[in-house]
């Protein structure tokens, strides 16, 4: 099986607490239409979940094919560096259709973020280092296509509807439950 | 990987995937990676060379293997690491793929006599008359280090690869 080599840290965007059973960690890219697919999947499987879960989303642009996914995760970034990481995220997969430049800065002031800020940060390349980071990590821990799932630290190989990975979830929160953590 | 030591002057020795295993001196070939230009392994000994193999051209995208490589590739070349890829698709077909992926790094077309190279590196189904998605790594000096060979429909990934390459002679 396949392990996450990156373990989940304080540089990681994070919802739900750190004590839940179980973390599912994605691999993510704004531009990527199988994510935006996956993103409501996302909520409904945190609304089932509630506290037992923890979910980590993590940078994985692919930049070749997809020319607007550097910007946008580095938006996502320079928003959480505001303190509004999700709000971000969640707006950029709501808006995935409107993806552009142009967008990113809309969506900014929507946030209450200094567009012109933004653009700075985007130009200086501010946060390409963690998006990097991020993409480096994942490719290193098996990860070859977006979105890829990481369950308890495992790559999750089977499709990622709500019926599989709830299903998936139920299975590892069994294994931790039954068996000392790793 | 459990393989079982060989010298560089014994015949080409065949793990139980059937690919050239680990410890053999990866055989040259010339082929063709554009209408008309070839390339030799040979030219690039003295850097790391990766060779995928892989079914065919064309193959659905979003996070396809040779898409995923493209993205990956600077992370290769940290490494000073050459990437080849090699099917049996015909030169011309390369170079519309490439052109239409943006592609960064060579594709060799193994399409005369065909898949010959494949079937060298014991990487060729003859039941699909296509080569396997196998993966080596070879050294500087031309001795393979690593392979892979994946299940045919999955994206092997790129972590193996940048284990391989780690794990070079410095």
């Amino acid at each position: 099986m396949t392990k996450l080599k990156v373990p989940v840290s304080s540089e990681d965007h994070v919802q739900g607490p750190e004590t839940a059973e179980v973390t599912l960690v994605e691999y993510g890219d704004y531009e990527c239409s199988h994510c935006a697919l996956a993103y409501p999947i996302m909520k409904r499987i945190q609304q089932h979940f509630g506290k037992r879960i923890r979910f980590v989303f993590r940078n994985f642009p692919l930049t070749e094919s997809h020319p607007n996914a550097e910007a946008a995760a580095e938006t996502a970034e320079f928003a959480g560096a505001h303190g509004k990481f999700w709000e971000m995220h969640d707006l950029l997969y709501e808006n995935q259709p409107r993806l552009s430049g142009a967008l990113l800065l809309e969506l900014a002031r929507k946030l209450q973020l200094t567009p012109a800020a933004l653009s700075q940060a985007l130009e200086d390349g501010q946060f390409t280092a963690h998006v990097r980071a991020d993409f480096s990590g994942g490719v290193r821990s098996g990860v070859n296509g977006t979105p890829t799932f990481f369950i308890n630290g495992y790559r999750h190989d089977g499709a990622f509807d709500f019926a599989d990975l709830l299903q998936a979830i139920d299975e590892a929160i069994g294994t931790t439950s039954s068996s000392a953590r790793g | 990987m459990d393989v079982s030591p060989v010298s560089k002057n014994d015949s080409p020795v065949q793990e139980d995937s059937g690919l050239l295993a680990p410890g053999t001196q990866a055989p040259d070939f010339t082929l063709p990676f554009a209408p008309h230009q070839a390339l030799s392994l040979s030219e690039l000994r003295g850097k790391p060379v990766i060779l995928a193999f892989y079914p065919a051209d064309w193959s659905p995208t979003c996070g396809d293997q040779i898409g995923l490589y493209n993205e990956v590739l600077p992370e290769f070349q940290k490494f000073g690491a050459e990437l080849l890829g090699i099917s049996v698709d015909s030169p011309w077909s390369h170079k519309a793929y490439t052109e239409a992926r943006d592609l960064h790094f060579r594709l060799l077309s193994d399409f005369e006599p065909k898949g010959a190279v494949a079937k060298q590196y014991g990487a060729y189904r003859s039941a699909n008359g296509f080569t396997e998605r196998a993966l080596f790594v070879i050294g500087k000096d031309g001795i393979i280090t690593w392979n892979y060979l994946s299940p045919i429909s999955v994206n092997p990934g790129a972590d193996g690869i940048l284990e391989a390459l780690e794990n070079l002679p410095k």
